[in-house]
């Protein structure tokens, strides 16, 4: 369990940064926490030829929170969204979808940016950044551009980005008025990947009738997906909604995998509890908002 | 006595080192010492073709490379089997290096040796093995079938056919009131210490000997093995146990293949090599345990008392069988538990598997046994619509019985007799502890908050303390320190503080002066080793029996000294006095001094020990007929046969029956390992065997898929329980001293793993009105049990392993 020889890189500026991506060519891979990525090369199962660490570059570390939502740094670890009360306050799906990432000790060195490069069906910054309409900005030698969350994701551990690029940012728009959320996953080990996680929505009238109800899993599918349920339950009180009926539509909607831990169907029961369980609470949270 | 010592919650002395990671494992040994590295087997079954090295030779830094080819004498014949049965009649090894068929997925191929660890894997990358593959045999199930052969010349893959009977039991069904019949399967787990195995050798060329450090359990067999293997002769092999972290059964095995290769190479090369497991190889290349397919028919009357047990069961023993039959020999001893059983059969197949070699894990076979008995139980008080605790109740062996004689005979060649015990009184107190009968009443509770409560309980018996022998040293020095060493090793259970505490008991000084050393060869070279939970037993007995030598001689000398009478004397915190005499009084160190006739002045102590010095006697020699020189003491203590610790284990679970979750709300545990030397050391050892229980019942699984490749091989799939998924553990102890030795003690390393599987069994069963036929459970697993009532849950589908 010792990676094969790589060369290493700490660049102190985005530029350097990309240009050293650039000389390297396709083996040379971003290093951030390095939580995910140096266990595959422990494993051997990935031997990139360099490693370009970022750590050093300035002004990737900061939270910035505006009115229109909550722009993350690549060096932002996991703990620092945890506890930041104004990101919270924008989009409450930030610190309740961290808290869920992992061990402490990972979530310090991890970064929330890394995880959605990871693109790791898994991961809940993935979903959460979906489940938000959000997107990233990736720098190159030509400029920086925004990604959409929806063209960034192409399939497991794969994004639409190729070549010399380094994610800066990832922006998660701030929460529409009238709007709750919640965020639950059920795992094998407190601290484990999920098993099956939901991350909701749910937006109300000034009636309290659901206008919207969507949703974003953890470890179903390929690429994170958003799946509109309002349709079960639109134009219904928040109180007495039948959050049911929008589980046992999710779970039509849903096409998980069977894996050791978890079979495609008991995948598919998880999705309809956890859907029933997170709206009904999301629903409570968007009648005081 | 001022301080009293025994029984005693005494702190761990060695804890404060442990866990301020001031240990010192086999991988801190030796920096800048050759790293060894190997290629192993990615086929579970396959004949090699062809070694192709050239690309690697050319690799930076490499050193050495071996293949079986490069063995010679002893080293290129089978590993030994260490434990051979007259009912093991096909027993089959491996080589250190594979010769021509590999029969698991990650048998050493080749070593590389390199100068570190990340060339030598370098290097092993770039080795190519041909091999051409030959048919898989995975699963007790598949390995009855037969359709394909482990080893061409076993055909029916059996390895041996354990049986043993005390009576007749068909007649015995026959004649029963009821009979009724079940199959059960429980699933391998793994020791998985913290620390994988590593070994370090380092051969003095001037000298002709050879030092080998190695996270073992057994380190002066490890010693003969290398002596033998490598053509040495004893005196110049020395083996040391390092601190080891956790061992729980695998390094009782000996010798690894590594155990032999690495000092290979370091004669071989005149160089310090060093190897260090990884977590990868522990999986694939260390050891397993608990396959088995259990068939159980049970006999018993109206009111619940078995009248004829008859067992049939099949014992997945992996590719090889190094460790004999050890564990189906446990399995069949000592499933019959704390319970009368009047005619018992078991029949056990040790059989084949192109896996990881099955050898003993914390429990060794009793787990299984466990399940057996404790679900034979569970089965009976439901067909009589009976308590399961009241069920137990009426077959449990009386208070009176003992000593109570199976008619079997145990792992180590002795029968199965029960030395003393109080099955009664583990369940009275158990059934308070848990609140048995306050079960409905909780059941209600958690049913309005949408949970299914259950509960569920296991009792076991377990042999502790074989033999045939362990021996302990006790010296005392000028300085007054008082040097204890015993052969075994320590791998972490609190050894240090637990055999200070007999000394300082035994001999009259305070703990701090007492020094404990275990498992250096250097020290003493007789041992059998760690396991079986037997330290406690065996070498606690031994140390206080070698103490008690060191004791008597002090007051001989002493008594001399004062001029008083030997059963005048005690000797209290290190200072030998008259009873009722304060002034009439010599310290123990200056007794050791004077223990020794030749007493050059070097320090303080023997220039004050001249004052005490008499003229002497001119008409004796110095050191009379018979006597030695010095204050030390080696004893051994070798029992007639096992003593046996018992107990009894509840679980209360909680069952979401919206995600199938399984919560383990409450766990209690009523403990006897006879006279406890310290509770809180008990309580630690039971503590970690719950965790690995509940791990065994809910979480961990080696998940072979039908090739024999080990999907789970890492900790990220490899499911052991968090600390936040053990259940506070809460612990009553009972103490029923054993006779059969000097402190009256029982074994208690392994106890609390034993019942865990059956007792959590039973709590899911008893939650959820549904059979468990196999172990472990999860979520996923119960889902498919609840929508499919009719179907019993066999271990044919674990998910996401192909079949
Ligand atoms: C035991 C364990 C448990 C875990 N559990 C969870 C969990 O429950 N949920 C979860 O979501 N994660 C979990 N993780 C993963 C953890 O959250 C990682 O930190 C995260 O996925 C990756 O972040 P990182 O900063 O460590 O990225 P790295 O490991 O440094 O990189 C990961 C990948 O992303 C690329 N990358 C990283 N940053 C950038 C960037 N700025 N631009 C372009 N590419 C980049 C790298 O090249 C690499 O391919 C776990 C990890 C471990 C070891």
């Amino acid at each position: 369990m010792k990676p094969a020889p790589f060369g290493y890189a700490d660049p102190t500026s985005l530029d350097e940064a990309l240009s050293v991506l650039e000389s390297e060519g396709e083996s040379a891979k971003v290093m951030a926490g390095g939580q995910s990525l140096l266990p595959l090369l422990s494993m051997r199962l990935a031997s990139p030829t360099t490693l370009v660490d970022i750590n050093r570059v300035p002004g990737l570390d900061a939270v910035v929170v505006g009115d229109d939502g909550v722009r993350v740094g690549a060096l932002v670890r996991h703990v620092g969204l945890l506890h930041h009360a104004g990101a919270a306050a924008v989009q409450p799906l930030l610190a309740r979808a961290t808290a869920n990432v992992a061990h402490p000790a990972i979530r310090n060195r991890g970064t929330t940016v890394g995880s959605i490069a990871h693109a790791d069906p898994s991961g809940e910054m993935t979903s959460v950044l979906a489940l938000t309409g959000g997107s990233v900005t990736v720098a190159t030698p030509a400029g920086s551009s925004a990604v959409d969350w929806a063209d960034f994701f192409i399939g497991p551990l794969e994004t639409s980005v190729h070549g010399p690029a380094v994610v800066i940012d990832a922006f998660f728009p701030a929460l529409p008025a009238r709007t709750g959320t919640a965020f639950e996953e059920i795992s094998r080990r407190k601290g484990d990947y999920a098993v099956c996680g939901a991350g909701v929505t749910v937006t109300l009238d000034h009636d309290s009738r659901v206008t919207s109800a969507r949703a974003s899993y953890i470890s179903v599918g390929l690429v994170p997906e958003v799946h509109d349920l309002t349709e079960a339950v639109v134009g219904q009180s928040a109180d007495t909604a039948d959050w049911a009926a929008a589980g046992a539509l999710a779970r039509t909607l849903v096409d998980p995998d069977g894996d050791l831990h978890a079979s495609a169907d008991y995948r598919r029961l998880l999705v309809g509890v956890l859907t029933e369980r997170t709206l009904a609470r999301a629903a409570q949270e968007a009648q005081n908002r | 006595m001022t301080t009293k010592l025994m029984g005693e919650p005494v702190r761990r002395r060695e804890d404060l080192r442990l866990i301020t990671g001031r240990g010192r494992y086999t991988d801190d040994i030796g920096h800048g010492a050759l790293a060894a590295a190997f290629v192993r087997s990615p086929y579970a079954h396959a004949r090699i073709t062809g070694i192709d090295v050239d690309g690697a030779l050319d690799v930076e830094g490499v050193v050495a490379i071996y293949t079986y080819e490069d063995l010679a004498g002893p080293m290129a014949e089978p590993l030994p089997v260490l434990i051979p049965h007259p009912q093991l009649t096909a027993p089959r090894t491996g080589f250190p290096l594979a010769r021509d068929v590999v029969q698991h997925v990650g048998e050493a191929v080749v070593m590389v040796v390199a100068t570190d660890r990340y060339v030598a894997e370098d290097v092993c990358d770039r080795i190519v093995v041909s091999y051409e593959e030959l048919p898989v045999v995975v699963g007790v199930d598949a390995s009855r079938a037969a359709v394909h052969a482990v080893h061409a010349d076993v055909p029916d893959n059996v390895a041996a056919r354990h049986h043993q009977e005390t009576g007749d039991v068909e007649a015995a069904l026959a004649a029963s009131p009821r009979t009724l019949s079940f199959t059960q399967y429980i699933e391998r787990s793994a020791c998985m210490p913290m620390e994988g195995k590593g070994v370090h050798a380092v051969w003095d060329a001037d000298d002709s000997s050879l030092r080998v450090h190695t996270s073992t359990q057994a380190s002066t067999s490890v010693r003969a093995a290398i002596a033998a293997k490598l053509q040495l002769s004893l005196e110049k092999v020395e083996v040391v146990a390092p601190d080891v972290g956790g061992g729980f059964g695998v390094k009782i095995v000996h010798p690894w293949p590594e155990e032999l290769l690495v000092p290979m190479a370091a004669i071989a090369l005149g160089q310090p090599v060093h190897w260090a497991e990884d977590r990868r190889e522990h999986f694939i290349s260390s050891a397993h345990e608990r396959e088995q397919r259990q068939e159980i028919t049970v006999g018993y009357d109206d009111e619940g008392r078995v009248t004829a047990l008859d067992v049939r069961a099949w014992h997945d023993n992996g590719a090889y069988t190094p460790y004999g039959i050890i564990v189906p020999i446990v399995t069949a001893t000592q499933l019959v538990g704390p319970y009368a059983v009047p005619v018992y059969r078991v029949r056990i197949d040790s059989v084949y598997t192109n896996t990881v070699i099955v050898t003993p894990y914390r429990g060794a076979g009793r787990p299984q046994g466990c399940y057996a008995m404790e679900r034979t139980m569970d089965r009976i008080a439901q067909d009589l619509g009976l308590d399961r605790a009241e069920v137990r109740r009426r077959n449990l062996i009386g208070k009176d019985q003992f000593p109570y004689d199976h008619h079997l005979t145990f792992q180590d060649g002795r029968p199965v007799i029960y030395d003393s015990g109080d099955y009664e009184g583990l369940l009275d107190k158990l059934v308070a502890l848990v609140g048995w009968d306050r079960a409905e009443e909780r059941r209600a509770e958690a049913a309005s908050r949408g949970k299914q409560l259950g509960i569920g309980m296991a009792m076991y018996v377990e042999g502790t303390g074989p033999g045939p022998y362990e021996g302990g040293h006790v010296q005392v020095l000028g300085s007054g320190k008082v040097l204890v060493s015993t052969g075994l090793t320590s791998q972490g259970q609190g050894h240090e503080t637990a055999f200070a505490q007999i000394v300082a008991h035994e001999l009259g000084v305070p703990i701090e002066d007492v020094e404990v050393t275990t498992g250096d060869t250097r020290r003493f070279g007789y041992a059998v080793g760690t396991f079986a939970s037997r330290a406690a037993v065996m070498s606690g007995n031994a140390i206080a029996l070698a103490a008690r030598g060191v004791r008597a001689k002090a007051l001989r000398i002493a008594a001399e000294i004062l001029e008083a009478d030997v059963e005048d004397l005690e000797i209290d915190e290190g200072v030998v006095q008259v009873k009722g005499t304060p002034g009439t009084a010599i310290p123990l160190r200056t007794v050791a001094v004077l223990s020794n006739p030749l007493r050059y002045a070097f320090d303080e102590a023997a220039r004050q020990a001249t004052q005490f010095a008499g003229p002497g006697d001119d008409s004796k020699p110095p050191v009379a007929v018979g006597d030695a020189p010095g204050l030390e003491h080696v004893d051994y203590y070798s029992p007639i046969r096992s003593t046996f610790a018992s107990g009894a284990h509840a679980a209360v679970v909680e069952i979401d029956p919206t995600t199938w979750e399984i919560d383990v709300v409450d766990y209690a545990v009523v403990h006897d390992c006879g006279t406890i030397v310290n509770p809180m050391i008990v309580e630690g050892q039971v503590h970690g065997g719950v965790a690995q229980g509940v791990g065994g019942a809910l979480y961990e699984r080696m998940a072979y898929d039908s090739d024999g490749q080990l999907q789970n091989a890492s900790f990220m799939d490899f499911l052991m329980p968090y600390a936040s998924e053990v259940p506070d553990v809460v612990i009553d102890h009972q103490e029923t001293p054993s006779p059969l030795n000097p402190l009256g003690l029982k074994g208690a390393g392994e106890a609390g793993v034993i019942p865990g599987t059956a007792c959590i069994a039973s709590a899911i069963e008893d939650a959820i009105g549904l059979r468990i036929a196999a172990m472990p459970i999860s979520p996923t697993e119960l889902y498919d049990l609840v929508r499919s009532p009719d179907a019993e849950r066999v271990p044919a589908a674990i998910p996401g392993v192909p079949a």
